[in-house]
């Protein structure tokens, strides 16, 4: 570790060339310095998981599996691809990743935003919880897939079977749908969703036209068990 | 009529009175049967063990005088701060939303009077259970209800589920009349709806991906908390193997006699195999990694006394787990609720029907009257009271084979009273020497 300007804006520079994820995980848990910046990580897994304090963390390079894992008040970014599980289980703070995420992107993330300026895999946003979902690019099958609660806001195009299962999460499309899985329909835009959208792609630092989105969530028909239901289970 | 067959009447072995009253229920509603409990048909069990006490050829130790130990370490392959158990018989994971507050704190005061471990479930940490529970298992499930990291932190062990004795292969099931406002609130979810949780986790597809799934729980919680994978009986030998692959410091194994607070009927009685049978695959798989009695094997489904204690620590357990037995003690399926249970078409010593919260024990329910029938405190001491027996009956046993420890029962202690139960414990049947299945 080498200390950045330390003792004026207290910036540490870790190399993972030289440090191990423990060591990296071990000092971000118990933060000495308010900034990071994480070099080499060679697409390493659990980079950076289970922050807890607000902190900066920037990552150079890409992170293997479960980056930014049950980030809790830490602000992530990650200046390239993401593996599988990028801000799973989330509860607060923000991740943002500048290339592109594998899959289960944000899987039951319970809060805070994550934004994937490239394109998201399939699973993305699988069980989430209420967390903020940004793709700048396309999802992948199966993306919000029993989505519970949060926004999901797709800037491009989403695979297979969107919302499959959905409970209460909201979801926007801005590119085509390629089709719906059980129980996701599309809802009407009404002001109020014309609002948040417009209030999450500020957030994400995405500029495009709300008007080119479509809305989907559930339509609750599968929220009692019913005989004839079943073909959509 | 008071005794059909005494009237010359003939019942069918196909299609017995309970089958014909299920083709007649479904006939009716069209929806396929969901209770709770684990599996009611009669499979080969530990009473098809028997334990063979010292004589001529092994000595004895004093059943009153002499120590016979029962303390278990669980978790010291990896983990910073293994658990230490004063008594070898733990509290199985089971929900709140499934079970009431008021019930999760009881089995919490009884396993910390005794000095050990329970376990949360599908639906998060309550304060009352992690208030009442000195050593507390927390379950990481597909569904990841309530899942939070500080919860995690907080845990003495974590237990990665991947299926369960009751129904491996299936997700929780969670019917709208138990969704009140607090459980719908742990999840995430709307109250009232029936839910549905996921059979697969979100975040990771086989033993590989697994791997990793353990290195970021050891990560987020710095290597601290031992890591439990728990597995519904099926392909126990292979299941075990890739579990230890994967990184486990314990490894649960829950027969198909394990409970559930709700599942299909055709689910818990034709799938999974006897926890007897589950025992010594597990066994062989640990045994031929090196690693048994340092990856500790923890049993489930179907433990009701210290002699199903002795018997499956001498198959080879380092503990076993207790859920249906926990709640019988705690008051489930008492004959003081007869009247009430006959009020919802049960009867005590029938009553499996948990999943529709109707429970007059006010166990198995979230209604605040219910509930409030089951004192924590009075619950606790009844739990606390059926762990010293299980212990004491199993130290009884362990002594009349000669050990000083329980851990020191050995598959050598047992026969079996069935070739069907020699076959599956691979222990000679009883007078013989004879393990099916191991030569002739």
């Amino acid at each position: 570790m080498v200390a950045l300007n330390a003792g004026i804006t207290q910036e540490l520079k870790i190399d993972l060339a030289t440090s191990s994820i423990r060591e990296l995980n071990a000092e971000l848990h118990a933060p000495t310095a308010r900034r990071y910046e994480v070099h080499n990580p060679r697409g390493a897994e659990a980079i950076a998981v289970g922050l807890r304090d607000e902190i900066d963390v920037e990552i150079h390079g890409p992170a293997g599996y479960y980056c930014a894992g049950m980030n809790m008040h830490a602000d992530i970014v990650v200046h390239g691809n993401v593996g599988t599980g990028v801000a799973e289980n989330m509860m607060s703070g923000s991740v943002r990743v500048r290339g592109d995420a594998s899959q289960s992107a944000g899987a039951t993330a319970h809060g805070g935003l994550l934004v994937i300026e490239g394109s998201a895999s399939m699973r993305c946003g699988i069980s989430m919880k209420g967390v903020d979902i940004v793709v700048g690019g396309n999802v992948g099958p199966m993306s919000a897939f029993m989505a519970q609660a949060g926004r999901l806001v797709v800037c491009g195009d989403a695979g297979e079977g969107l919302g499959d299962s959905i409970y209460e999460a909201r979801l926007y499309v801005r590119g085509s749908v390629a089709s719906l899985g059980s129980d996701c329909v599309e809802k009407q835009m009404r002001d109020e969703h014309v609002a948040e959208l417009t209030e999450l792609l500020a957030a994400a630092g995405m500029d495009h036209d709300v008007s080119q989105f479509r809305r989907f969530g559930s339509a609750r028909r599968l929220y009692h068990f019913a005989a004839h239901n079943s073909a959509a289970y | 009529m008071t005794d059909p067959t005494q009237a010359g009447l003939r019942e069918s072995a196909t299609f017995d009175r309970a089958t014909i009253a299920g083709i007649q229920r479904a006939a009716e509603t069209g929806v396929y049967d969901i209770r709770g409990w684990g599996a009611k048909r009669a499979v080969p069990h530990f009473d098809d063990l028997l334990l063979l006490g010292a004589s001529m050829s092994r000595y004895p130790l004093e059943g009153y005088r002499e120590r016979c130990d029962t303390d278990v370490v669980l978790g010291d392959r990896h983990a910073r701060n293994p658990l230490h158990l004063d008594i070898p018989v733990t509290i199985a994971g089971m929900s709140f939303g499934a079970l009431s507050a008021q019930a999760k704190e009881a089995l919490g005061r009884g396993a910390t009077e005794v000095g050990t471990s329970t376990t949360t479930g599908d639906g998060g940490m309550t304060p009352e259970e992690r208030g009442q529970s000195k050593n507390l298992v927390y379950q990481y499930l597909p569904s990841r209800y309530g899942m939070n990291p500080d919860d995690l932190r907080s845990a003495d062990a974590i237990e990665i589920v991947l299926g369960q004795g009751a129904k491996p292969g299936g997700g929780g099931m969670l019917l709208g009349q138990k969704i009140s406002d607090r459980v719908a609130g742990m999840r995430t979810l709307p109250a009232g709806i029936d839910q549905r949780s996921a059979c697969r986790h979100p975040d990771w597809t086989g033993p590989d991906d697994l791997t990793i799934k353990i290195l970021e729980l050891r990560e987020i919680t710095d290597w601290q908390k031992p890591i439990y994978i728990k597995v519904g009986a099926t392909r126990t030998y292979y299941d075990v193997k890739l579990a230890v692959a994967a990184g486990a410091d314990v490894v649960v194994v829950d027969g198909m006699q394990g409970g559930t607070a709700a599942t299909q009927e055709v689910f818990i009685e034709h799938v999974g195999i006897p926890t007897l049978a589950a025992i010594p695959q597990a066994v062989q798989a640990l045994a031929e990694l090196g690693l048994h009695r340092k990856v500790q094997l923890i049993v489930s489904g179907g433990i009701r006394t210290g002699a199903d204690v002795a018997k499956a620590m001498a198959l080879g357990a380092d503990a076993v787990a207790i859920g249906t037995a926990a709640l019988i003690a705690l008051g489930d399926n008492h004959p003081r609720y007869a009247d009430e249970y006959a009020k919802i078409g049960s009867a005590p010593g029938y009553y499996d029907d948990y999943q529709d919260g109707r429970d007059p024990a006010g166990i198995t329910t979230q209604d605040p009257e219910l509930s409030a029938r089951l004192d924590p405190v009075e619950g606790g001491r009844r739990v606390a009271n059926y762990l010293r027996v299980l212990t004491l009956e199993a130290q009884t046993l362990a002594r009349a084979c000669g050990k000083a420890h329980l851990r020191n029962l050995e598959p050598e202690d047992l026969v079996a009273l069935t070739i069907e139960a020699a076959a599956m414990a691979r222990v000679p049947l009883a007078g013989t020497s004879w393990i099916p299945g191991q030569g002739f």
